[in-house]
């Protein structure tokens, strides 16, 4: 069975910020791949370039088998109810002056399906998502950021699309209904066999919704695998680091915490050899040379001197 | 298209919020009145005047205030509250359509600009700040001299200056919220220009246009006086603010009340819809309506 | 080492409405000894932002002291003038803001901040400069003389976040209030700069009022712990009394949604159900009730925040089981 999204060798450059440095990664039918990854990794940029809103200058992009990148809006806009995106900030990326009824029957209005009885439609969509009926009549800034995220989730799966796409899908929402949406998420795919492609810097989160994920820095991913060998075998020291940079709950946890040196470099001047080697607990001489993409049992990795190896 | 226009109709609730949003300021109650006042007088202005505006009475010439002229009369013995009340109602004439087109068409242009190609942008940034660089009584001294003097003409040349400023402000607007995730949000749902345009942004950017129309208004009616007051407004006798002034400017010493007739209501209409567009700014976001 | 520096009595914080008055703050008490470091926690809605803006004084219009009392060093802050109140902030109690990218005024250099925040000592010009690059050494910026120089603009928002510390650090204040300062920055960096506080707070002594809605920071950062729910405090502690034998059904259930408690892949995670009350339209009784699972008929009134321990006090019904038997 061929995967519901490939993506090779896919980079994007916003003048002289070269922030896709090229990614590669598939989604098979019914799978959640979460893509980790902190700010400047340009995370954000990979959905939007998979989706045609931010610009792709080389590599491939194909949906259920079919080439979309650069295909233009127009051979673009029939495959878009096949792919629906969620965006970070739950209330803003609501159209304020709209009602929630008219914000969760937009995509039928723009894909043309206004014969469809629009306002069962907007019934069936807030039950979905277990918002009750009578917030049709709301606009988005009456609601709580829990609601509104939930309404995105409504209008996202609207035209009962094959892929979904979300940025930092627990944004801006509290600990007390984070769990809520990955429910809601994850139910929502098991009833409706979903593939999704989750964009996060919280490996909290993405423990429990994700199947594979990668992990993304300065626009390369730099490990790649299930969620579980992952958590359990992380072999990049990046990967270690992050999982490490995770405050428990606990005031008596054990902190065998890997530290980070420094931040990010420049996407302007990136460092030679391993990209990472300037703060990486673990660099040595070796790692002046630029680490190849090594892949064992599934796992990928790209560092010269992997762990669980 | 239909849906467009259905999606962005403001239904008549929200208007009365607005409204009544508008009177509980005692501001914006104040601006409501003298701006209510001046809309009524020009509306009823032939019910209204207790003579004809333009009606000569020389025997009655120049005369104080008194019961019969209540505000006197000018050096023709033609009435000056008639004068005043009939002048309101060219004022309105004037600044109405001239406003409602510069922003109708600015906001078109305006949002083209913000939202199209870069080229596009250019060429129309080119266009607004070549318009405004003319100094506007210079512009009317050039339409004057090739059309000659009349009302549309102080309308025409009131649209083509204030284009500009609503195309700016509509292009701003655009500026910001094209990167928004909402804008983002329906892009990626695969909307049209037009829709985006007019369902998404138009609503989000007419607010701020209104506030800036209203507080335009009394500029507009300076201006219409202004270039009246010069000889290049409307063609007398039809009675305008600037010719009141202007009459009234001249015969200063003998009867002052001319002057007052004529720059009173200039007044009166500046400060109305100033009040007006500053409460309303306010209360158009719906966000700061909750607010408050 | 007791001494009490803070001491937040009975405070009661409306703000007017045109639906009537918002009831931001309720009888919140609690305090912050000398050299402590205090965590308060809540989600939307808390009132977090209200309590920073009363003790500041730096309050919306509309705000409305009902009742209680700040007090800071035995003084109560609410009977200060305007004046008194502008010597302190900045001075005895300082503050970092959550976003560090709108700390800063862009347009002027790094090094004329922090000399101009220097207004209130008496020395030369370049003695601040020196003090400013003392401080941007402590918090950890690589060479801080050249970076004196340098606008906000060209450092990270990390290194943004540290500046506002070592600023907020420069007047040797008795109280550093931090609302929510590692929330806009990622994981690795929120831990670099919580392990500095810590260090900076061991070495400057300071008091530190820390505000979060991450759990796991407040864990590994506070000494104590105040939990606040919809205006009101609902439990108080040290942190290993709240963290390990929590008293309140809402912190209780709190912990347990944190996914980083769950340390295997759960089907189901716990949430809790339902949204925080309107605080213009307060519920009769116990502000948690209508999303509380054990909820019951004495919840219908409001439970007082007692002391059931040393150190640790909670505001539910279900800690005077043995009053009704």
């Amino acid at each position: 069975m061929s995967p519901i999204l490939e993506v090779k060798d896919l980079q994007t450059s916003f003048g002289e910020v070269n922030v896709l440095a090229g990614v590669s990664f598939a989604v098979e039918q019914g799978e959640t791949y979460a893509m980790v990854g902190e700010s400047g990794s340009g995370k954000t940029t990979v959905i939007r370039a998979i989706a045609g809103l931010a610009p792709a200058q080389a590599g491939s992009v194909k949906f259920d088998g079919q080439e979309i990148r650069g295909i233009g809006e127009r051979a673009l806009r029939p495959l878009r109810k096949d792919i629906a995106m969620m965006f970070q900030d739950p209330t803003g990326s609501l159209s304020p002056r709209l009602t929630i009824r008219n914000l969760i029957t937009e995509p039928h209005k723009i894909q043309g399906m206004k014969n469809r009885d629009l306002d069962a439609e907007a019934k069936r969509l807030l039950e979905l998502v277990n918002l009750p009926a009578h917030f049709a009549d709301r606009y988005p800034y009456q609601l709580s950021g829990g609601q509104a995220r939930r309404v995105g989730v409504a209008r996202a799966l609207a035209l009962e699309p094959k892929l979904i796409l979300a940025d930092e899908p627990t944004a801006g929402l509290d600990v007390s209904v984070q769990g809520e949406l990955l429910n809601l998420l994850n139910d929502l795919r098991e009833r409706l066999g979903l593939s999704m492609v989750i964009i996060t810097h919280n490996l909290n989160v993405v423990r429990h919704v994700a199947d594979r994920m990668g992990i993304l820095y300065l626009g390369r991913l730099v490990e790649e695998g299930t969620t579980e060998a992952i958590f359990h075998e992380p072999r990049h020291p990046y990967t270690n680091c992050l999982l490490s940079a995770n405050p428990e709950p606990d005031p008596d946890a054990r902190l065998d915490r890997i530290a980070l040196k420094g931040e990010p470099p420049s996407l302007i001047r990136r460092p030679s050899g391993c990209e990472f080697r300037d703060r990486c607990p673990m660099a040595s001489d070796v790692c002046s040379q630029v680490p190849q993409w090594k892949v064992t049992n599934g796992h990928g990795v790209r560092c010269l001197t992997p762990r669980h190896l | 298209m239909t849906d467009i226009i259905a999606d962005t109709s403001k239904s008549r609730s929200e208007l009365a919020i607005i409204i009544a949003g508008v009177a509980r300021d005692p501001l914006g109650l104040i601006g409501l009145i003298i701006v209510g006042s001046i809309v009524f007088s020009a509306i009823f202005a032939s019910w209204i005047v207790p003579y004809d505006p333009i009606a000569m009475n020389i025997p009655d010439r120049m005369q104080g205030p008194s019961g019969t002229h209540l505000l006197g009369t000018d050096q023709l013995g033609r009435d000056t509250f008639s004068r005043v009340i009939a002048g309101g109602q060219v004022a309105l004439k004037v600044a109405l359509p001239a406003i409602f087109g510069a922003m109708t068409i600015g906001l078109t242009l305006g949002m083209i600009a913000g939202y199209g190609p870069k080229w596009l942008d250019n060429f129309l940034m080119l266009l607004f700040d070549t318009i405004r660089s003319f100094p506007t009584v210079m512009f009317a001294l050039a339409v004057v001299a090739l059309v000659g003097t009349s009302l549309q003409t102080v309308v025409f040349v009131v649209m083509a200056t204030s284009i500009p400023t609503y195309g700016r402000v509509a292009r701003t607007q655009t500026l910001t919220l094209r990167n928004s995730e909402f804008i983002l949000a329906e892009r990626a749902m695969g909307a049209s220009m037009a829709r985006i345009l007019g369902v998404h942004m138009l609503p989000n950017i007419i607010g701020v246009l209104a506030v800036l129309a209203a507080m335009d208004i009394p500029t507009v009616i300076a201006l219409e006086a202004g270039l009246s007051f010069l000889g290049l407004g409307v063609k007398p006798p039809t009675p305008s603010w600037g010719v009141l002034l202007k009459d009234g400017y001249a015969l200063i010493r003998q009867t002052p009340w001319l002057v007052v007739g004529g720059g009173l209501p200039i007044i009166l209409a500046t400060l109305g819809f100033t009040f007006l567009g500053e409460i309303l700014r306010d209360v158009v976001d719906p966000k700061l309506r909750k607010n408050r | 080492m007791t001494e009490t520096l803070l001491e937040i009595d009975n405070l009661s914080v409306d703000y007017e409405t045109a639906r009537g008055d918002l009831k931001a703050l309720r009888d919140i008490s609690f305090d912050v000894n000398r050299g402590e470091i205090v965590g308060i926690v809540g989600e939307s809605g808390c009132g977090k932002s209200t309590l920073i803006s009363a003790i500041l004084r730096l309050i919306a219009p509309n705000t409305r002291f009902r009742n209680g009392a700040i007090r800071f060093k035995g003084d109560d802050l609410l009977t200060r003038t305007e004046e008194q109140m502008r010597a302190l902030r900045g001075g005895d109690i300082s503050i970092v803001f959550q976003d560090p990218m709108q700390t800063h005024n862009p347009v002027i250099t790094i090094g004329k901040q922090m000399v101009d925040i220097q207004h209130r000592v008496k020395i030369s010009k370049a003695e601040k400069l020196a003090t400013a690059a003392r401080m941007l050494g402590v918090v950890g910026i690589p060479d801080p003389e050249a970076r004196l120089k340098q606008y906000p603009h060209e450092f990270s928002g990390g290194m943004r976040q540290r500046i506002a510390i070592a600023m907020a650090l420069m007047s040797e204040p008795d109280l550093l209030i931090a609302d929510e300062p590692t929330t806009a920055l990622d994981a690795t960096l929120e831990v670099q700069i919580i392990e500095r506080l810590k260090d900076l707070q061991r070495d400057f002594g300071c008091a530190i009022l820390f505000i979060s809605h991450h759990l796991g920071v407040i864990a590994e950062l506070c000494d104590r712990v105040v939990v606040m729910y919809a205006g009101a405090v609902v439990e108080s502690g040290t942190v290993r009394e709240i963290f390990h034998n929590p008293k309140h059904p809402y912190t209780r259930r709190l912990i347990e949604c944190d996914p980083g408690h769950i340390k295997t892949r759960a089907r189901v995670l716990p949430t809790i159900p339902g949204e925080v009350p309107d605080l213009a339209n307060l519920p009769e009784g116990c502000i948690f009730r209508e999303r509380c699972d054990q909820a019951m008929a004495r919840c219908a009134q409001v439970p007082p925040l007692t002391r059931l321990s040393e150190g640790h006090n909670a505001a539910c019904w279900l800690n005077h089981a043995e009053e009704i038997a």
